[in-house]
């Protein structure tokens, strides 16, 4: 059966150039990159390649990227670690500002927080649109806000965060609180985990002072990931254990995993080199986004009751998050499944908690039209033909679904009006 | 995750559809949790003039479990008397799927209490006196 693999936010292939690269890793030069003799040097040299790889496309300095298991512990990190060492010079509980739709490890991070009264939260709803104001955060800042943390690209509804804007923002609020003598610096992170693939990620143009991000959805390996700290940033560790990431991780360094992230995002890299060389109509992000407005407009035109959830410009090229009426989203998730189309949905039915995606409920949308959602990623080597099938099956199933559902949802509300 | 069982009766559905007339109709479920599921009975008397569920159909909308247990209940209250259907529950429903995954097992496996709500609804439109029992 056919395959056609529309999920690559969820994760990415491992790309051959780059399980090449580290494979040599597991077997044969297997050694501890804390060993002090040769076959430790080579990881330590191999790491450090990496890590120089990593900090060239972020803009940064080596000793600014710390490895991580993936972007979840480096969101943890980054929270957790500020609030840590925020805690060992201050008594007086510091606030802190990120958005109502964010990825689960950041959101959850910071309502532990709060729950454990270490911390006050505000949380900043999205536009209609999928993309938050600036100005909503800036009106948020209070005298003990010491982070915000506001994601760039939303890994459902893929929408583009203005973090340059927040960055500049954030940098005019304390040169400003540093005329007035105040020691409080306001920091300021974003998990970029989304928009690596895509997006500028220049730590200097965003203005970030802490930035994650996660190998496996750049075609890298799972199972490892990035935290850039600004140098002279104030963190602590979270982990106890050896001194590893300049005592900032413990851990045993995942060398293979290290080798690939650092290999994976070289080729991001060229990637955009060759964008710079060849011009925009000949780049693989352009292609892309080509193919995924064919793919907007085709369900649109095609099925009727569709939407599109979140902004269509300031979008992610590769994200594509409709709303079908009167289905439900697992068992479409299903029957696409069974035709070899691999695709997600934010339907409560689809996720192991049982509650409807908080992104699509941030937008405004009724619990029924998040169930009724479907989210299709494209990746590199997505082709048109693979968009023709897969909607020729999307259509198919919604009718079919669409069919056996009937008119319960309307006899539905009905009967609640007749009730009420 | 889910049994053969469910993926068949998931894929093509037995006795989908709406009754014209129906004996009873049972609707539960609602739209917060995602699954929406209308039962239709038609009720004939039998020779011994028992009460016996003639046609079943049903309309769901929700997860692939949501249809599975609504198909599944079709063919398990068919042909049955009403006092033989009102003793199908929620785990025999699970049991002729070949199990549900544990998180399902509450949310989706409305199918019996849609058949109880129907032959609810039948009872009340033919209680001797005419009047509904448990008017609002």
């Amino acid at each position: 059966m056919k395959q056609i693999y529309l999920d690559h936010a969820a994760t990415t292939p491992v790309d051959k150039k780059v399980l090449n690269e580290m494979m040599p890793y597991f077997s044969q030069n297997f050694g501890n990159a804390s060993s002090l003799y040769s076959l430790g040097q080579e990881a330590s040299l191999a790491v450090e390649k990496a890590r120089k790889q990593v900090a060239d496309f972020f803009g940064a300095k080596e000793r600014e990227i710390i490895f991580t298991s993936g972007a979840t512990e480096s969101n943890n990190l980054a929270i957790k670690g500020v609030v840590r060492a925020y805690y060992k010079k201050k008594k007086n509980k510091p606030h802190i500002i990120t958005t109502t739709f964010e990825h689960h490890c950041v959101l959850n991070t910071v309502k532990k927080l709060e729950k454990e009264n270490l911390i006050e939260a505000t949380f900043i709803n999205p536009k209609k649109d999928g993309v938050v104001d600036a100005r909503d955060i800036k009106n948020a800042i209070k005298s003990n806000t010491i982070l915000v943390s506001a994601m760039y690209v939303n890994n459902e509804i893929g929408t583009v965060q203005p973090i340059a804007e927040i960055g500049k923002l954030i940098k005019k609020i304390n040169e400003a609180n540093k005329l007035k003598a105040k020691s409080c610096q306001l920091l300021f992170h974003t998990d970029a985990t989304q928009a690596v693939n895509y997006f500028n990620c220049n730590v200097e143009k965003l203005g970030v002072d802490l930035m994650s991000m996660s190998a496996h959805k750049i075609y890298g390996p799972k199972g490892i990931g990035v935290l850039y700290i600004k140098k002279g940033l104030n963190i602590t560790r979270i982990q106890d254990g050896g001194e590893q990431e300049f005592g900032l991780r413990a851990g045993t360094l995942n060398v293979p995993g290290i080798v690939g992230l650092g290999s994976a995002i070289e080729k991001v890299k060229s990637l955009r080199q060759r964008r710079i060389r060849l011009g925009r109509k000949k780049s693989k992000i352009d292609e892309i986004k080509i193919l995924r407005n064919y793919l907007i407009d085709k369900i649109l035109k095609e099925i009727p009751d569709s939407r599109l959830n979140g902004s269509k410009i300031k979008r992610s090229p590769n994200n594509v998050n409709v709303t079908f009426s009167r289905v439900e989203g697992e068992s479409l998730l299903m029957m696409l499944s069974q035709e070899g189309v691999f695709a997600s949905t934010g339907s409560a039915c689809s996720s192991g908690s049982l509650s409807p995606s908080h992104v699509l409920l941030a937008l405004g949308l009724k619990p029924e039209e998040t169930h009724g959602s479907l989210r299709l990623t494209l990746g590199k080597n997505t082709t048109k033909k693979e968009i023709d099938y897969a909607v020729k099956v999307i259509k198919k199933s919604v009718e079919k679904l669409r069919k056996v559902s009937g008119n319960v949802l309307e006899d539905y509300y009905k009967v609640m009006k007749h009730e009420a | 995750m889910y049994s053969k069982k469910v993926l068949e009766h998931f894929t093509r559905p037995h006795n989908q559809g709406v009754i014209k007339n129906p004996s009873g109709v049972g609707m539960v479920g609602n739209p917060t949790c995602g699954d929406i599921m209308k039962i239709y009975i038609k009720v004939k008397k039998d020779s011994k003039k028992r009460e016996v569920i003639s046609d079943i159909r049903f309309e769901t909308l929700g997860c692939a479990s949501a249809i599975a247990t609504s198909s599944m209940i079709t063919d398990l209250a068919k042909n049955k008397t009403l006092k033989e259907a009102l003793k199908i529950t929620r785990n025999d429903v699970a049991e002729a799927l070949e199990g549900l995954p544990p998180i399902k097992m509450h949310c989706s496996n409305l199918a019996a209490d849609g058949l109880r709500e129907a032959i609810r609804d039948y009872r009340e439109k033919n209680s001797p006196c005419g009047i509904r029992t448990t008017e609002k």
